[in-house]
């Protein structure tokens, strides 16, 4: 009995010992300099420019590899700006439009950051140094300026035949000869490094060494949006050379998990299950802060470092958070220092006004908690499957069906029951902040809503029935036949917590005596299901790649049908005089005229109905009162550079918060032994306890 | 004993070609390999082309198990992907990480975690069982048994939470979660080690206690305190020596799974370790990931059973393994 108290005494002791506070997760290497606190909850899959797309992993790609491009931090809409070339390139038609040029400057003096792949011995160790290896930057590290070549390098990499990139197909359409360029490179493709220098690729070509120009085939207004993506990141050839060195495979040194870059970060010590930590590219040339933005930035601080030299802070600390809870309680305690709200917090952060402005809790505000919200440039919908033969067609009885099922699905009271009111019911297919969105009255959507009082009002249910009984479903039920009318809904089931969105879904349909019946599934049956057009109706969602009105409305547009082309329009829609419009939309610079012709398209398909047009979502985020210059922004994930942490008021902070509390734990070792003294006592007095007589 | 070894080590063989098979069947009925692609390659702007070129890349272009066109067993996913496993060829993950190398780098935290909950629960239960034996038909033993159904009954994601919630939130004692390497782990052992103890008292307790008592009705306790030995010794001396087969039983199996961590606690305590490794891969559909770690627990497993033989021998030297 004596062994546990000392224990737990030793126990005081260790722990009395940790500087700072006992529950800080960070050990001495999280302290010094200016870090940020981040976190992130799936493991990233690919950290190679040419493969990666999810948004997890762009928190990593985006501030380590630079793009031709970026988006502007502070203004909206949403503008692009050089990154690393000296002007915005141009389209210019040639050969009578058949063909698209860009020329593109890249700014001379930018270099990469510390690597061994720019010292030419490493290219060439034995396998018994690389196993000896914990991680490459042991090596000698070396540098080199960025040149032409190297983004020449990265295009021509969308083809190598062994990386997948998920814009490779879409390329092969555009970047002229990129397509044959694979089929080359394929069937050159021995293994080990594949030196794609040796091949030209038709469709890009060098200048000088800080030049190249791209060709496009016809006119693609979109592709410069793409030229700010990390498809788009120069690739230094070296770099694929180092890590193509036999053992490097088996020690996981690849490209695709040490990124090469000329950015303000490099990736410092990767271990994606656990922490990922950035830290300052030595080399990093420094680009000043914005100092321009919208109206309301001056205000709210986002210019007060207006002209300085960025990146501010020193290190970026990523720690893998998989669970809800554990993260949040880490926020409150100061340990991250920003933090996204889910469903369960988000009573306990977020109070709604009268008015339905949100703003933190009293218990947020007394820690200095401030709250960012801002409209995601994406949208969640109900489809109709335009291949169904009760609910899908261009017929009106097929049309005023679906108009009767969106007046009656009520999608405000969907956002504020599921969804705590963060996000805004959708009047279209084109997001807020996208050229082409209106707003007010000129912008509802009239066959689901009417301006009353200055704001759209749903059409009362009497409306729906109307339409329904014109369709032919009086009632809810078919006018020939007097059969209920049956419809079915597919959707993906994650966990028994869906059921409440379902009953919800029945009773939307119930409002005009419509029985639906719901069809929950996996992702991947769900998947095939809407692959082969064999769903009536579906839930699915999209966000956008870019900020063009194209990349919302080519999701409607015929071609593109999911059954049919494996394409993006999942609904199957198929309008004439939409795809006809789509098309000439597409190519056009923003301009009156383009305004016209995507209203006239959101006209048709408001008209159609092949959405019930669902919810753009509300970002809400938090951040501690030490960290300054955050703005969300849907388009860049490459904001570190521009945010600042004050570290003095953040530890003064923490330590106020993080007091240990010891004595609950003293009392609870106290009753502990207390409760064993009876025990003892009981057996030695049974020990001591004569025999009873017989 | 050797032959018996060889024995038992060539009946693993079909054991575990078996599970490879079943493990194959579960995973390719869910999913394809459309669908393994799909998830690695995203949802957004996938190509046919693209699908069938990741599916020739990662071997999954083939049948599954016969290949008609070749007639042959050998060029099928299965011959390729799951029968290198023999050869503890785990090969690379979908997302191109080396597996030994991760299995290697994880198992360490999860080790970490597990022994000492196996070690220090595995005292703990039998002392606290030891005491309700000796207390038996007392209110001691009574409130004992209560407290354990209590224990047994709460879920071990509520003794997760609610632990966090009181050491780390209110009380600010250890970190909330994550992990470090070294001495500096010890701070986010502390609390999921501790955890794991508690929540593994009441089944426990209860079950050595049951053990116990069985023991301490045999005629040899009752001649060990006629001739006047103190209880301790007995129980001690006596009853816990011949109470060793059923608890070996139980023990013995489930250290060479030590290895593969703990789901639920690796999750929430942030651990990188192979239990987290196993569920991460079951989300992603990595089925080079989810074969490799099956095995593996497969033949942890049946080493176990083996140990557990094996172990018999020592602590009871009536039994021998031919």
């Amino acid at each position: 009995m004596r062994v546990l108290p000392r224990i737990f005494l030793i126990s005081l002791l260790f722990l009395a010992g940790c500087e700072g506070a006992w529950n800080d997760p960070y050990g001495e290497s999280g302290r010094g300099g200016m870090t940020l606190y981040s976190s992130f909850a799936e493991r990233p899959k690919h950290l190679d420019p040419v493969q990666s797309y999810t948004e997890d992993e762009a928190h990593f790609t985006q501030q380590i590899y630079e793009p031709l491009l970026q988006y502007h931090y502070l203004k909206r809409p949403y503008e692009l700006i050089p990154l690393t070339t000296l002007d915005v390139p141009r389209a210019r038609a040639i050969e009578g439009g058949k063909y698209t040029v860009y020329d593109v400057r890249i700014r001379p003096g930018i270099m990469y950051q510390p690597h061994p792949a720019f010292i030419a011995e490493n290219l060439s160790l034995d396998r018994g140094r690389v196993e000896s290896l914990q991680s490459p930057y042991q090596l000698p590290l070396g540098t080199r300026e960025l040149v032409a070549d190297d983004y020449i390098y990265q295009i021509k990499r969308l083809a190598h035949p062994r990386l997948h990139s998920p814009i490779g197909g879409l390329m092969y359409e555009y970047i002229v000869g990129l397509a044959d360029f694979a089929k080359k490179a394929k069937l050159e493709d021995k293994g080990g490094w594949l030196d794609l220098r040796q091949f030209p690729l038709e469709g890009v070509e060098r200048i000088d060494s800080h030049t190249f120009r791209i060709k496009v085939r016809g006119s693609y207004p979109q592709f410069v949006y793409w030229l700010a993506m990390p498809f788009f990141a120069p690739v230094p050839w070296e770099a694929e050379k180092f890590f193509s060195q036999p053992g490097m495979a088996e020690k996981n040194f690849t490209l695709d998990w040490w990124p090469v870059g000329t950015g303000p970060y490099m990736l410092a010590e990767n271990n994606p299950n656990a922490r990922m930590v950035l830290e300052r590219n030595p080399n990093f040339r420094g680009e000043p802060y914005p100092s321009q933005g919208e109206p309301a930035d001056a205000k709210n601080g986002l210019l007060a470092d207006a002209g300085k030299t960025m990146p501010f802070v020193d290190r970026v600390v990523f720690s893998r958070e998989k669970e809800a809870i554990p993260y949040w309680n880490k926020f409150l305690q100061g340990y991250y220092d920003a933090s996204g709200i889910g469903s369960d917090q988000f009573d306990q952060a977020v109070r709604m006004s009268i008015e339905g402005d949100a703003t933190v809790t009293p218990e947020m505000e007394e820690k200095g908690i401030r709250l960012t919200t801002s409209v995601a440039a994406s949208i969640g919908y109900v489809a109709f499957n335009w291949d169904d033969a009760v609910v899908g067609g261009s017929s009106e009885r097929a049309r005023k069906l679906r108009q009767a099922i969106s007046i009656a699905f009520d999608i405000e009271e969907q956002i504020n029951i599921f969804a705590n009111g963060r996000g805004i019911a959708a009047q279209g297919p084109v997001a807020p902040g996208i050229f082409g969105y209106r707003e007010g009255r000129e912008g509802i959507n009239p066959v689901v809503y009417d301006w009353v009082d200055g704001k759209p009002q749903r059409k009362p249910i009497e409306a729906a029935r109307k339409l329904l009984a014109e369709a032919g479903y009086p009632n809810g039920r078919d006018a020939k036949t007097g059969q209920p009318l049956v419809l079915y809904l597919d959707t993906v089931s994650r966990s028994p917590g869906d059921k409440a969105v379902f009953d919800w879904y029945r009773r939307q349909f119930e409002k005009l005596s419509i029985q639906l019946e719901i069809r929950p599934t996996d992702w991947n049956r769900f998947q095939e299901k809407v692959r082969k057009g064999a769903t009536q109706i579906f839930r699915l969602g999209w966000n956008a790649d870019y900020p063009d009105p194209e990349n919302f409305l080519f999701l409607l547009y015929g071609p593109q049908s999911r059954a049919r082309s494996q394409g993006e329009n999942a609904s199957n829609y198929a309008n004439t005089e939409y795809d006809a419009l789509f098309e000439r939309m597409k190519n056009m610079p923003n301009s009156a005229e383009r305004q016209r012709i995507i209203d006239r398209m959101i006209e048709i398909v408001r008209r159609d109905a092949p959405w019930i047009w669902g919810t753009h979502p509300k970002e809400y985020s938090l951040r501690h009162v030490w960290l300054a210059n955050d703005k969300p922004n849907n388009m860049a994930r490459n904001n570190i550079k521009y945010l600042k942490v004050d570290t003095g008021k953040r530890a003064a902070l923490r330590a106020q918060w993080n007091k240990p509390i010891v004595w609950p734990v003293v009392l609870i070792v106290l009753l502990l032994i207390a409760s064993g003294v009876p025990a003892v006592l009981s057996y030695r007095r049974r020990e001591r306890m004569a025999a009873r007589p017989a | 004993m050797l032959a018996y070894i060889i024995r038992r080590v060539l009946y693993a063989i079909p054991i575990l070609v078996g599970v490879n098979l079943i493990t194959f069947l579960l995973f390719f009925i869910v999913n394809t390999p459309d669908d393994m692609a799909r998830m690695q390659l995203g949802t957004k702007r996938v190509t046919p082309d693209a699908i069938e070129k990741w599916k020739a890349d990662h071997g999954y272009d083939k049948p599954l198990f016969w290949n008609a066109k070749e007639k042959s067993l050998t060029k099928t996913i299965f011959f390729e992907k799951s029968l290198k496993l023999f050869a503890f060829d785990f090969g690379a993950a979908e997302d191109g990480r080396d597996i030994a190398n991760e299995i290697a780098t994880r198992m360490w935290p999860s080790l970490a975690l597990a022994l000492p909950v196996f070690l220090v629960g595995l005292a703990v239960n039998i002392t606290f069982a030891m005491l309700m034996a000796f207390f038996r038909a007392t209110y001691l033993d009574f409130w004992g048994v209560v407290l354990c159904v209590a224990m047994m009954s709460i879920s071990a994601l509520f003794y997760i939470i609610g632990g966090q919630y009181v050491a780390s939130k209110v009380w600010h004692l250890v970190p909330i979660s994550g992990f470090d390497s070294g001495l500096q782990a010890v701070k986010f052992l502390v609390l999921p080690a501790l955890i794991g103890v508690i929540a593994g008292i009441g089944s426990g307790g209860r079950w050595y206690r049951t053990l116990f008592l069985e023991e301490m009705s045999r005629d040899y306790v009752r001649t060990a305190r006629a001739k006047g030995l103190a209880e301790a010794t007995v129980l001690f001396r006596h009853v816990l020596k011949n109470a060793m087969i059923p608890i070996l039983t139980g023990v013995v199996v489930v250290i060479p799974l030590l290895f593969m961590g703990s789901l639920l606690s690796e999750s929430f305590f942030g651990i990188p370790g192979l239990g987290s490794y196993t569920i991460d891969a079951i989300q992603a559909q990595d089925f080079a990931v989810v074969r490799s770690m099956v095995f593996i627990g497969s033949l942890l497993y049946i080493a176990g059973l083996l140990l557990t033989d094996l172990s018999y021998t020592l602590v009871d030297p009536r039994i021998r393994l031919e």
